[in-house]
């Protein structure tokens, strides 16, 4: 080893953890007052490692170096030292207790989602985030945006590949925003990096965590605990605004919802062409379905049934709109009507197109569902 | 492993062919059988790794799609755990446990080969789960439901083959107990063992403690899956949470039976090649038996993100931290075993020395993760992938090698290729390095665990990586050359090829006669037994 | 070189590999039979047998080796810690099932009652088959026929006891009918379990309550089975003569077992019954 080796080793140890960040070795620059304290608490408890590492293991390559056989060196023969070993309990002991105070006033800072500002509902499923706005009910559903076609290759990366969504969570800065998180069908895990959250939705249950953003700006993040196929590919992205443009959003949101459900009914009494609803279908279809059933209909076998051929899309309507509507419990089928996932509209749509797809090629009338159908189902 | 063609002193001739190898009630030959099953399944799911590292060389899907990915990282934890790193060790504590204590064989032998016959039918239906409908488990080695529920036929195949491996480490537990209390040569106490019988005594506890709740808990599965119970279904009153707190309660002290044995062995091959006797004996047996017992009272550190209450959170956080004391203790007596030693630097010595270095890395990590604010970043990110690794490649199998080095003279007979070794030794070393140091940066910028895709900020050190794992995936063929080199044929070891050892298999020819100590040895203070 | 030795070294046996395809055929029998294919029943009896045929055989071998008096010293210790550990580790599967009764009494349930934002009116409590589901039943009462079995047991473990006694002061009739008692409460036992599985208005499926419930009287009736059977053999045994008053292991391993069966009863009793 050269002897100028130590000082770089030095140099590298010492480089500014933020320099560091940016060459994305460590936490990303924090934008809560949650994630500073995180980051600042791994510093300490990272810098504590390479003391300790250093004492323990220069000793030990010392050791070896200098004292070798080869050498001729003979060997000592102690087998214990009682007031070292004490030492070398009750220092590292100090040093625990050191690193446990700081954690454990943060922990408890961390579980206080007492008085905050607005609470949000957050709900995983395979494979997609739903947000829904407790005060007002405002729900936006939220989906990966990258197209399928640049992950299998060919296509440029977009700039946020795998980490974009069609419709992201919009909050407010500066204000403690409570999240109530759960999932309907595996565990999945709500995670941005730059909060310091990571929570688990479990189905069924209620986890609750908060945090308060304090600049304006866009953050990712991304499921975090094994879910499926889709595991990679059900982002998060979260837009900050401050109050008043968040307010705004809010009001747009609402209203938009409004005439979107007005627009909707319209469209359940609309009566519409073959090539009107297939075409709609399709896009539905590869939205929301292909990632299991394939673009291709023909499923993964074991996994995924396929449509191409199947019995309940060639067979009774009613059959095919129930296993759309209402899922199929205990597998990845999730129920699309029931959880208000797809429209009435969307519903018929990507019936009439899957009953009339690939191989299927279901006789009058049968091969065509209209959106009052869907809306004449039980909820 | 051809003992019969070497020198046996009974008048009982040892059969060839395999006939001898299926209804064998001799733990030399056991101990052979759980080594090379070991080794097979370690090259099986190591090519899985590669399989992973091979798709995430770069961004975007080129190979896999998602459901076999999930597939081979699932089955790659499974069969590394179960196929490599558990039989690897039973393998060392069949073969060296009765030498050591002076025993003639195991308490139960023909116990003993059900233990082992048990793990290739556990294996035949893991392996052949790929080619089920479906293809095979892909919820994580960790099993959670409801996606656990979720999965096809060889969900159930896995679950049956836990089974099978859990049964036969029951009973290979029970067996280990026994003999080292009940067979150990007259005037060897217990705190005149070699260090490595107490690491596997202390291992053998936990492994019937714990393994039984580990069968419990996928018979849960089971029943949720087909017949109609709601253990983990919130619908039925049942929590997926619970499966979590069940499973690590098997899960945690599961690591340290990957762990301490290799403790053991580490704390054999430093004294050796340091000509000292180990540092501290009686903390290093109070370190493992106080590691054993914490072990007991950390599981839900791996479920800080999942909604435990605060003060869950501070137990579990205090608990584990309370763990590095023992394990502190231990590496600070390693090194003052090696202060002022004769050191050599032969291959095993070489391995045991990169597992001290390598296996604190991994400790420190793991404090990092022990403190809950910092895990809610870390947790199910690449981070966790290095510590484990760390800790159970460069602790656990790094031991393992370290201990195939040192002991294949005496099982053999023959020297193995020096030279081989130590260019084994560096590219696996070096190799690991590579691949596995770049994950804590991966995890703590924010790549998320088990996915087949990532952002291009992830871009450099997954190529890096990947390439890390094909130089240590390929070096371990080295490896396996050098082992079959040295079975064939070699310089003749001798009794005993290293002046510093001081157990009392060194005692014997090597290879030992097929049927050794069937005489207790008479202990004196002279006698070597492992404290010189 | 031949010098004797209290450890018995036995030859190569063919118990264990046979015991392992046994098991093997049982395995992919019971997965063929989930997959709901017909040849997965068949597969399951074959190996069923098989591994009846290799415990008779293992066992029959091990018996030989004692009469032979092989088995003495050293070797009769290390059985007898053998059945502790083994024992210990089925106490271990059990508490398996209790931890998940604990938590989902105690954490589960209540998580779930205070979810009420996904489940609106759960109150939660005990027994539940949970907020998904109607169902609406009464719960096994302690203190009728579950207390009667636990009288049954405690006096089958005293039966049992009252049997060694007699092994160890020579008195055949008195091993003779204790063990028989002990073997006919346990039966009694069995069938007043049978009994109550069948007259419960609730099923494995209702909820958290029927798999707790099912899961852990049922592996317990298992076990007791196992206990019988092994005590019938023994029962052979001391009809053939095998014991003596100071050499019984075999008998005190069975008898362990039973008064084991008996201890995790109680614990039912209390945790799954009565509270």
């Amino acid at each position: 080893m050269s002897r100028g080796m130590p000082f770089v080793a030095v140099a590298i140890v010492l480089a500014p953890g933020g320099a560091l960040a940016e060459l994305g070795f460590n936490l990303p620059p924090p934008a809560t007052g949650i994630a500073r304290e995180i980051y600042d608490l791994h510093t300490l408890v990272l810098w504590i490692c390479v003391g300790i590492f250093a004492v323990v293991f220069l000793p030990m390559f010392y050791t070896l170096w200098r004292h070798r056989k080869a050498k001729g060196h003979v060997a000592a023969s102690f087998r214990d030292n009682t007031r070292l070993e004490v030492l070398w309990t009750i220092v590292p002991a100090l040093i625990l207790v050191g690193m446990a105070w700081p954690a454990t006033n943060l922990i408890l800072a961390m579980k206080n989602v007492g008085d905050s500002d607005l609470t949000i509902k957050v709900t995983g499923r395979q494979w997609q985030w739903e947000y829904e706005y407790l005060d007002d009910g405002l729900r936006l559903v939220s989906t990966l945006a990258t197209p399928r076609r640049e992950i299998d290759g060919g296509n440029p990366r977009s700039a946020h590949y795998l980490l974009e969504v069609d419709r992201p969570l919009v909050v407010p800065t500066n204000r403690k925003v409570r999240l109530v998180v759960t999932a309907t069908d595996v565990i999945h895990s709500w995670w941005i990096p730059a909060f310091g959250i990571k929570q688990d939705a479990i189905p069924g249950f209620i986890k609750e965590a908060w945090f308060r953003v304090e600049a304006p700006g866009t953050y990712r993040g991304q499921c975090v605990e094994l879910c499926g196929i889709g595991h990679a590919f059900m982002p998060i992205v979260v837009e900050a605004l401050p109050p008043e443009k968040f307010a705004a959003w809010k009001n747009e949101q609402m209203t938009a919802t409004k005439n979107a459900t007005a627009a909707a009914q319209t469209a359940a009494n609309a009566t519409l062409s073959l090539t009107e609803l297939t075409t709609r279908g399709e896009q539905v279809y590869n939205a929301n379905c292909a990632a299991c059933h394939q673009p291709t209909g023909l499923g993964i076998p074991g996994a995924f049934p396929a449509l191409d051929g199947s019995a309940i899309v060639t067979g009774p309507v009613a059959a095919h709109l129930d296993r759309i509507f209402n899922g199929k419990p205990g597998t990845a089928m999730t129920a699309f009507g029931k959880l208000k996932l797809l429209s009435d509209l969307d519903i018929a749509a990507v019936v009439t197109f899957e009953r009339n797809s690939w191989h299927n090629h279901v006789t009058a009338p049968d091969n065509l569902v209209q959106p009052a159908e869907v809306a004449a189902l039980p909820r | 492993m051809d003992l019969a063609a070497t020198r046996h002193t009974h008048h009982e001739t040892v059969s060839r062919g395999p006939m001898r190898w299926l209804t064998t009630t001799n733990h030399k030959d056991i101990g052979t059988l759980y080594l090379w099953f070991s080794l097979l399944m370690f090259l099986i799911a190591g090519s899985l790794a590669l399989l992973i590292r091979a798709e995430l060389f770069q961004p975007g899907l080129q190979f896999l799609q998602p459901a076999f990915f999930n597939q081979l990282t699932t089955m790659h934890g499974l069969l590394m755990i179960f196929g490599a790193i558990m039989p690897a060790f039973v393998g060392f504590a069949n073969w060296q446990v009765p030498l050591m204590i002076g025993a003639p064989d195991m308490a139960f032998p023909r116990l003993n080969n059900w233990s082992f016959w048990l793990l290739p039918a556990a294996a035949c239906l893991m392996l052949s789960s790929f080619f089920v409908p479906g293809g095979a488990a892909a919820a994580g080695w960790t099993m959670y439901p409801p996606l656990y529920i979720q999965g096809g036929i060889a969900y159930d195949m896995t679950i049956l083959a836990i089974h099978l491996m859990g049964l036969s480490s029951i009973l290979g537990a029970i067996n280990i107990i026994t003999t080292i209390l009940n067979l150990r040569t007259p005037g060897m106490t217990l705190m005149k063992m070699p260090i490595f019988v107490w690491t596997w005594l202390i291992t053998a506890y936990l492994l019937v403690a714990v393994m039984p709740v580990l069968a419990s808990v996928v018979t849960m599965l089971l029943t949720d899956r087909h017949f109609g119970t709601h253990f983990f279904d919130a619908a039925g009153g049942g929590d997926p949470v619970m499966f979590q707190h069940l499973f690590w309660f098997f899960g945690h002290p599961e690591v340290y039976i990957m762990i301490l044995p290799a403790f053991g062995i580490v704390s054999t091959i430093l004294p050796t090649f340091a000509r000292k006797p180990l540092f501290g004996y009686v903390s290093m047996v109070y370190a493992v038996a106080s590691i054993a017992i914490l072990s007991f009272l950390v599981w839900a550190h791996h479920m800080f993100t999942t909604g435990l209450p605060a003060g869950g959170q501070i137990f579990f956080m205090y608990s584990t931290m309370l763990i590095a004391i023992p394990t502190g203790v231990k590496v600070f007596n390693w090194v003052a075993t090696l202060w002022r030693g004769a050191n050599s630097f032969e291959t095993p010595m070489l391995f045991a020395l990169a597992m001290v270095c390598l296996f604190t890395i991994g400790g420190f990590s793991g404090l990092v993760l022990a403190i809950v604010p910092i895990d809610v970043q870390l947790q199910d990110t690449y981070y966790v992938v290095a510590h484990f690794h760390y800790v159970l490649f460069a602790g656990a199998a790094m031991s393992i090698l370290g201990g195939v080095y040192y002991w294949l003279p005496k099982w053999t007979g023959h020297m193995y290729d020096e030279r081989l070794g130590q260019i084994h030794f560096w590219l696996t070393a070096i190799a690991f390095n590579v691949t596995f140091f770049p994950m804590h940066f991966l995890g703590l910028v924010g790549m998320p665990r088990r996915i087949p895709d990532y952002a291009p900020q992830f871009a450099d050190f997954n190529m890096l990586a990947s390439i890390g794992a094909f130089v240590l995936g390929a070096s371990q063929l080295l490896f396996l050359y050098t082992v079959i080199k040295c079975i064939r044929g070699g310089a003749p070891a001798g009794d005993k090829p290293w002046e510093g050892a001081t157990t009392l298999e060194w005692t014997l020819s090597s290879p030992p006669p097929y049927h050794s100590f069937t005489t207790p040895p008479v202990l004196t203070t002279d006698t070597p037994h492992g404290l010189a | 070189m031949d010098s004797p030795s209290p450890y018995y070294q036995p030859p190569p046996s063919r118990w264990p590999i046979i015991g392992s395809v046994a098991l093997l055929a049982f395995a992919s029998g019971f997965v063929l039979f989930l997959a709901k294919s017909d040849a997965g029943a068949y597969l399951m009896v074959a190996g069923g047998l098989l591994l009846f045929l290799m415990l008779s055989g293992w066992f029959g071998t091990v018996i030989r080796e004692s009469l032979a008096g092989k088995l003495a010293g050293q070797v009769d210790k290390s059985f007898r810690w053998g059945m502790v550990w083994f024992i210990f580790s089925e106490v271990m599967f059990f508490a398996g099932f209790f931890g998940a009764l604990f938590y989902a009494r105690n954490i589960a349930v209540p998580g779930l009652a205070e979810a009420q934002l996904l489940w609106p009116g759960y109150a939660g409590g005990w027994p539940t088959a949970g907020p998904g589901s109607k169902e609406a039943f009464t719960p096994v009462a302690a203190w009728g026929i579950p207390a009667v079995n636990t009288l049954i047991l405690l006096s089958s473990g005293a039966t049992v006891t009252w049997a060694h006694w007699g092994l160890q002061n020579g008195r055949r009739w008195q091993i003779v009918l204790g063990l028989l008692l002990t073997i006919l409460l346990g039966a009694t036992f069995l069938g007043l379990q049978a009994h109550e599985y069948l007259a419960t208005a609730f099923s494995i499926r209702s909820g958290i309550y029927g798999a707790t419930f099912f899961m852990l009287t049922g592996f317990h009736g298992a076990h007791v089975t196992l206990g019988a059977i092994m005590l019938c053999v023994i029962l052979g045994r001391v009809l053939a003569g095998h014991f003596t008053a100071t050499s019984h292991f075999a008998f005190e391993a069975a008898s362990w077992y039973w008064h084991f069966v008996d201890v995790v009863w109680l614990l039912l009793f209390v945790f799954v019954y009565w509270l």
